[in-house]
């Protein structure tokens, strides 16, 4: 076995290091420790980097936690699928690169953002530690395990959410998050707690191999796709998304966008993986079309008359977290049908997926932009900025390519996979693609307001005396702006090398059990 | 003697009842004692779940003369998920006192300042 073979436990070994390391470190002072969250941030995204490419080359990646074989065998002959394993398929390594990718931005920002405030030290070992919450739900390939991760990065998030534990308001919406995130991370226990008494394996190609549709997997299946769309945020259970995001530190709330992707990744992976063609009515798919329509509208209608910039920009999020439900809801609504599948709905898998990279690297720039006008302005309310294009050009050029890549303007990167779900979804109906334009159409007016009021404008005299933008937080930025520039300008190879080996690992099932299940029965 | 279904109901009741605790308290001590109450009926619900029908504790010098014993995957589960619950435990509690320092109150209805 050479180094390559052990790319997915060092994904979540070296943040894990970083995480619980960092109190060391912090004894040799701040520059140490700023050093040191660099380092482990961007061997993150080199290790994330090299695992994406070994997938591309061969396949499907599985590593057995403490063995070499993933079934126990037992003197009398009988094998059991019980060890830990990872899987890393080419959407694992895709989601984990968008992952990487937005949480070395949110490190290089939170260098001189979080300067000015003290504990610093449980500030990184948190921000690390959900990174490898993050990483963790997006390689596992084990249902347990999943859980394991997932509660990883909730209680880190409540704690970086509730970080400035001076303003009631974090404290409130981190309470508000743990209730809510709590409630569904035992929903989703109860669901593996099913799946385990009816199947006697936690694995999750192990299940999809065995499951045929009865009560109980119904009910495992409601528990899961409800549990799931509170923690990503889909429209009934999104009310804590605003809160939570709005509240967080910035370079936080940048990282937090993928997080909440991570559980999208999770409920793509039971629709998909797990239960896949066993699903034969389509009463799912339409359920994930519906949230994502509902989520798309109301959120951006929530959007437009905000102006606290980091909750507006929350609400987007929500918003374009429907666009991706919509995509794929469309393409699991042809999961099983050839026909239905090459005419539209891998195009609206393939929109869906890319939506998900795009949004993590916007969105996330999006929030390091708001982090910077709040750190140059000390308020977080629209009314009260105006003008700050002369003071930051930057800040002001890459919130324009930000705010143009989520509305959706042509030759963005949010244009190529906007178009991808338009064109798909028209062909199951057309009121599917009215709902998803109208939205695109707010999210540009809103944005076009808050550039207006926050940029534009006469130069203020209460914005005289406004801090200078500290180069380690244009670095974290120019980092999101390069990914949506690259992204914008060679959208062809994105689709071919990125986004559709993503999208055909997520229709390809037999391919995912295969890879565990083809040896070891 | 037989137990039947009686495991299960009892887990169902509990959980119900802390959801109902969740949604009918007022005090931000009992919302959280709610949430505890709910990751027990859930660890209950693992442990219940681990038992076949004639098999025998996976211990292998408690469990006598015999030759089937249930796999031991629910307990390691529910060790996991204990030690999970015990954490989110603290750290609401921690919560609930940075709330009671802050507003002065822990009624839920009088934490109102996140609107909109």
């Amino acid at each position: 076995m050479n180094w390559h073979a052990h790319l997915p436990a060092l994904l979540l070994a070296v943040p894990l290091l970083g995480a619980f390391a960092t109190p060391v470190f912090n004894m040799g002072g701040k520059t140490l420790r700023n050093a040191w969250f660099i380092v482990i941030s961007s061997s993150v995204f080199l290790i994330a980097l090299a695992l994406w490419h070994q997938v591309s080359v061969n396949g499907i990646q599985v590593y057995v936690m403490g063995a070499e074989q993933f079934a126990l065998s037992l003197p009398s002959g009988m094998k059991l699928p019980v060890r830990i394993i990872l899987e890393v398929d080419a959407l694992s390594a895709f989601m984990a690169l968008a992952g990487s990718i937005t949480s070395l931005a949110g490190a290089w920002f939170s260098l001189s953002f979080m300067d000015r405030f003290t504990g610093l030290s449980r500030f990184v070992s948190l921000y690390l530690l959900l990174t490898v919450g993050m990483l963790g739900m997006m390689i596992t390939g084990d249902l347990f395990n999943f859980f394991v991760f997932l509660e990883i990065a909730s209680v880190a998030s409540y704690g970086l959410v509730a970080f400035w534990r001076d303003r009631p308001q974090a404290i409130e919406a981190s309470f508000k998050y743990m209730l809510l995130s709590q409630l569904a991370a035992m929903l989703v226990l109860v669901a593996i707690g099913f799946l385990y008494g009816r199947y006697n394996v936690l694995n999750m190609a192990a299940i999809g191999s065995l499951i045929h549709m009865g009560i109980v997997e119904k009910v495992a299946l409601a528990f899961l796709i409800s549990a799931l769309a509170l923690k990503c945020g889909a429209f009934p259970m999104y009310l804590w998304i605003p809160d939570a995001y709005g509240e967080a530190p910035a370079s936080v709330s940048c990282l937090l966008v993928t997080v909440s992707q991570a559980s999208l990744y999770g409920l793509f992976r039971v629709c998909f993986s797990i239960y896949g063609l066993a699903m034969s009515n389509k009463v799912v798919a339409w359920i994930l079309i519906i949230f994502g329509l509902l989520s798309m509208f109301i959120a951006v209608s929530m959007a437009v008359i905000q102006h606290e910039v980091k909750r507006l920009m929350a609400y987007h999020a929500v918003s374009q977290t429907g666009y991706m439900l919509l995509g794929v809801g469309v393409g699991l609504l042809a999961l099983g049908n050839s026909q239905a599948l090459a005419e539209y709905g891998f195009t609206a898998l393939k929109g869906g997926v890319f939506h998900i990279f795009n949004h993590a690297m916007y969105k996330g720039l999006l929030f390091l932009t708001a982090g910077t006008l709040y750190y140059m302005t000390g308020t977080r309310d629209l009314n009260k900025m105006g003008g700050l294009v002369r003071k930051s050009p930057w800040t002001a050029f890459m919130f324009v390519v930000a705010a143009a890549a989520i509305a959706g303007l042509p030759p963005m990167n949010g244009f190529a996979s906007k178009l991808l779900i338009y064109q798909s979804s028209f062909a199951v109906h057309p009121l599917l693609t009215v709902v998803a334009l109208v939205t695109s159409i707010l999210t540009l007016a809103s944005f076009v307001k808050v550039f207006q009021t926050a940029f534009l404008g006469p130069e203020q005299d209460r914005m005289a005396d406004v801090k200078k933008v500290p180069a380690t937080m244009l670095v974290g930025m120019g980092i999101l702006t390069v990914a949506v520039l690259l992204l914008t300008f060679f959208p062809t190879w994105a689709l071919s090398h990125l986004v559709e080996p993503a999208a055909k690992a997520l229709v390809d099932q037999a391919g995912y059990i295969a890879a565990i299940m083809g040896g070891a029965f | 003697m037989t137990v039947g279904n009686m495991p299960f109901l009892v887990v169902g009741i509990l959980f119900l009842m802390g959801v109902l605790a969740i949604l009918r308290e007022k005090n931000l001590i009992k919302i959280a004692i709610g949430i505890s109450i709910i990751e027990s009926a859930v660890n209950m619900l693992l442990i219940t779940l681990g038992y076949r029908l004639s098999g025998d504790i996976p211990v292998y010098f408690l469990s006598g003369d015999v030759d089937v014993m249930v796999m031991p995957t629910p307990q390691a589960l529910t060790l996991t998920a204990i030690v999970i619950a015990l954490a989110t435990s603290a750290l609401m509690l921690s919560v609930i006192m940075l709330i009671y320092k802050h507003y002065g109150t822990l009624n839920v209805d009088e934490l109102r300042r996140l609107r909109g």
